[in-house]
């Protein structure tokens, strides 16, 4: 047997360094080893496993699919614009990555549990978060705007990856139940579900990506891990986080790894529901690596301007995932102008809804602070609280309640 | 009432939750077959299999982040960190997740995991295994930290522990696990409350505070100090957060001196805290200020001087007469 390694192991140079290939992709033509059937032309392509799962699209699901992308499209626009405006601290646009969540969120079922990072406006969409509500955290009048139990959309993470452990955990806990309910006779009552962890190229590089897939590997937990590579982690571009395709990592930990156009909502679609159907069905984790681009900036305090050219977002436009679709749909007769019509009308509404909802978001009353510290009762919280209370009161009568006075002081 | 160690305490109670609880589950390295590096879990396996009982991969935030994600799907997980010193890669995972899911889910969410964690030293141990960073949590709101200090309340705060329904840290004074006592399986110690302090001994000249690892010294000081003639009324603090001010402050109205005593650096420490809030409270009560007696500013040192670092009677005796020197 000799060295387990080929001499040219040793020699740094030579290496499996895939940075020069993907750097072309991100500019040229498609990267390697990429499931794509939806091309940038609108001409729809086959692959041997995925294009199944894509004919189960009717004309409605395709046209669904659509619609969602405008809308969510429309919303990012609405809500930089609330920003611009003074009423959103913050906002974390979307813009170019719609096929990637549209598709994936579409593709889950009722019963699967998603775990966004800060981005998944589009995955929200396809859970049917109510997307005013989603604003609240950019309003700064909640950490949450919305009730996980209700539509099986956690919050979002804003501490990169840490939310991959907890989805992990999750799949663990889907794993405990049905064992659980095979020993109580209860089996097959519920329909098996699996969680989608999701995450960019950026977290990919933190430590709690790599636990979370060594847990969900070791339990063969029903996770999908969902790695939308937009290319950019704010100013740092992929290259630095890694040299070889990120689904490669997957081989690693032993379990598949699946590069896919992340513009082609098609792709995105049939993949997903690939890898889920995979993970019910007791057959471990998937990592997804949907290829993909943020368009736009990594939030409206970002200024993208000083770290990449305008050419290589020029070449990403031209890959645009709701033109392609565009392209197909029309080319196919599956949907007129009064669709497209339709769509757009009912995006302008979508904003007109959220830009009011926004404004009429009330401020919160920090005794809701106060009271969700603990669930169970806490001499500390209570007493800071009563001291609050009668200094509150201390103001009452005056002009200024203790909150406007608290803000003249600044 | 049955006699055993704090170990074999809380193995009992885990194995009590384990019995009553079937959405409770035991997360940790090594704590499986081996039953954990001190055998705390010792034969849980056998009894209730390795979904219950679950050798983790060897990662700390894995364990938290993954005892998450399985209370929000309505689990009940008790992770076991091996060591005080190896807590920190979960650090994260604890303070900025566990501890605020509740809140910045408006209440929508709950995360009851119980984090178990050996600590302090006193045991001869080399680097990373004898520390005590138990105020480094309880800075952190959201989060309930509870440290038993015999085989009682070792048996019960587990359960207690895993019966509530916020996040909580449980400190086990390591170099205790073999301290015997009596435990009353058969009381209502479920029902009974983990977050108040109880005064072991009472006393008139001075009150010292303890908790943990250090009750049984602050009890033997207590003896020594009666040999001189002085009357020391002694507190198990038993909850780090919430602290039970209201047994303590009633404490000092009545001797007028407090010593607060822990193995933790004394700066920014939980004795600074307990000063703080009795100088507020029984400022007019004190005829001395709040004497701290606890580790130095510096990190935990070598076994074999340890014993220069660790508090002990003598220490505390001096803290005493410096009480009394007012």
């Amino acid at each position: 047997m000799g060295t387990h390694l080929p001499s040219t192991e040793f020699d740094g140079t030579a290496v499996d360094d895939q940075r020069e290939a993907d750097a072309e992709a991100v500019l040229g033509e498609p990267a390697a080893h990429m499931v794509q059937l939806l091309g940038p032309d609108g001409k729809l392509g086959a692959d041997p496993v995925f294009s199944s799962y894509a004919d189960k699209l009717t004309p409605d699901a395709l046209r669904g699919l659509y619609a969602d992308m405008a809308a969510i499209r429309r919303f990012d626009v609405e809500a930089t614009a609330l920003q611009r405006q003074g009423q959103l601290a913050l906002w974390v646009p979307l813009t170019g990555q719609e096929a990637a969540q549209i598709g994936s969120g579409r593709a889950s079922q009722p019963q699967d549990y998603i775990f966004p990072t800060y981005r998944e406006h589009g995955v929200a969409l396809t859970r049917n978060v109510d997307l005013a509500e989603l604003l609240r955290q950019f309003r700064g009048v909640s950490n949450g705007g919305w009730n996980p139990k209700d539509t099986n959309f956690h919050l979002y993470t804003l501490v990169l990856a840490a939310q991959t452990l907890h989805a992990v955990g999750y799949a663990m806990g889907i794993q405990r139940d049905q064992k659980l309910a095979a020993a109580t006779g209860g089996a097959g009552k519920e329909p098996d579900a699996a969680v989608i962890a999701y995450f960019g190229d950026g977290a990919s590089s933190e430590g709690d990506v790599h636990e979370s897939m060594v847990f969900a590997s070791s339990y063969n937990a029903p996770v999908v891990f969902f790695c939308q590579n937009n290319h950019w982690a704010i100013s740092v571009p992929t290259n630095v986080q890694t040299r070889v395709p990120l689904s490669n990592r997957a081989k690693g930990y032993g379990f598949p790894g699946i590069r896919v156009d992340g513009n082609d909502v098609i792709a995105v679609h049939a993949v997903t529901e690939w890898a889920l159907e995979h993970a019910r069905q007791g057959k471990g984790p998937v990592l997804i690596e949907a290829f993909t681009y943020r368009v736009g900036a990594h939030t409206t305090a970002d200024d993208p301007t000083k770290y990449r050219q305008s050419a290589e977002e020029d070449a990403w436009r031209a890959k645009d995932p709701l033109a392609r679709l565009e392209k197909y749909l029309r080319a196919e007769g599956l949907a007129d102008e009064g669709f497209f019509a339709k769509v757009k009308a009912d995006g302008d509404e979508l904003a007109s809804y959220v830009r009011r909802t926004a404004h009429d978001l009330q401020d919160p009353d920090i005794r809701q602070a106060f009271a969700n510290v603990y669930r169970e009762a806490h001499p500390l919280v209570a007493e800071e609280l009563a001291w609050f209370e009668e200094y509150s009161a201390g103001f009452a009568g005056g002009e200024e309640s203790a909150g406007h006075a608290a803000k003249a002081g600044h | 009432m049955t006699t055993m160690t704090i170990a074999k305490a809380i193995n009992e109670g885990l194995r009590a939750t384990l019995a009553a609880n079937p959405k409770s589950l035991l997360m940790g390295e090594d704590i499986g077959p081996l039953g954990g590096v001190y055998r705390v879990t010792d034969g849980l396996i056998g009894e209730f299999g390795p979904d219950r009982v679950v050798d983790t991969p060897l990662a700390e935030s894995g364990i938290i982040g993954t005892a998450i994600g399985l209370a929000l799907r309505g689990y009940s997980p008790v992770c076991e960190i091996q060591f005080d010193g190896f807590v920190f890669p979960g650090f994260n995972q604890i303070t900025t997740q566990l501890a605020k899911i509740h809140s910045r889910s408006n209440g929508n969410l709950s995360v009851p995991v119980v984090i178990r964690i050996p600590y302090g030293g006193g045991i001869g141990s080399i680097e990373h295994h004898s520390e005590s960073p138990e105020a480094l949590f309880a800075h952190t709101a959201g989060l309930r930290i509870i440290t038993p200090s015999n085989p009682h309340d070792a048996y019960w705060m587990i359960q207690q522990a895993v019966k509530c329904q916020d996040p909580v840290i449980v400190f086990e004074p390591k170099r205790r696990y073999w301290l015997k006592g009596e435990v009353d399986v058969e009381g209502p110690g479920l029902s009974e409350d983990p977050f108040q302090a109880h005064v072991l001994r009472e006393g008139t000249d001075a009150t010292v505070v303890a908790y943990g690892p250090l009750v049984p010294v602050a009890l033997a000081a207590a003896n020594a100090a009666e040999e001189d003639g002085r009357s020391l009324e002694v507190i198990d603090l038993r909850s780090i957060s919430p602290i039970d001010f209201d047994t303590v402050t009633a404490s000092v109205q009545k001797t007028g001196r407090l010593i607060v005593t822990h193995e933790a650096p004394t700066f920014g420490g939980i004795g600074g805290e307990i000063a703080a809030r009795i100088s507020e409270r029984a400022f007019h009560s004190l005829e001395a200020p709040v004497i701290r007696v606890g580790g130095f500013h510096m990190p935990y040192p070598v076994a074999k001087v340890e014993e220069d670092y660790l508090p002990d009677i003598d220490r505390i005796l001096e803290a005493l007469d410096r009480a009394l020197s007012y």
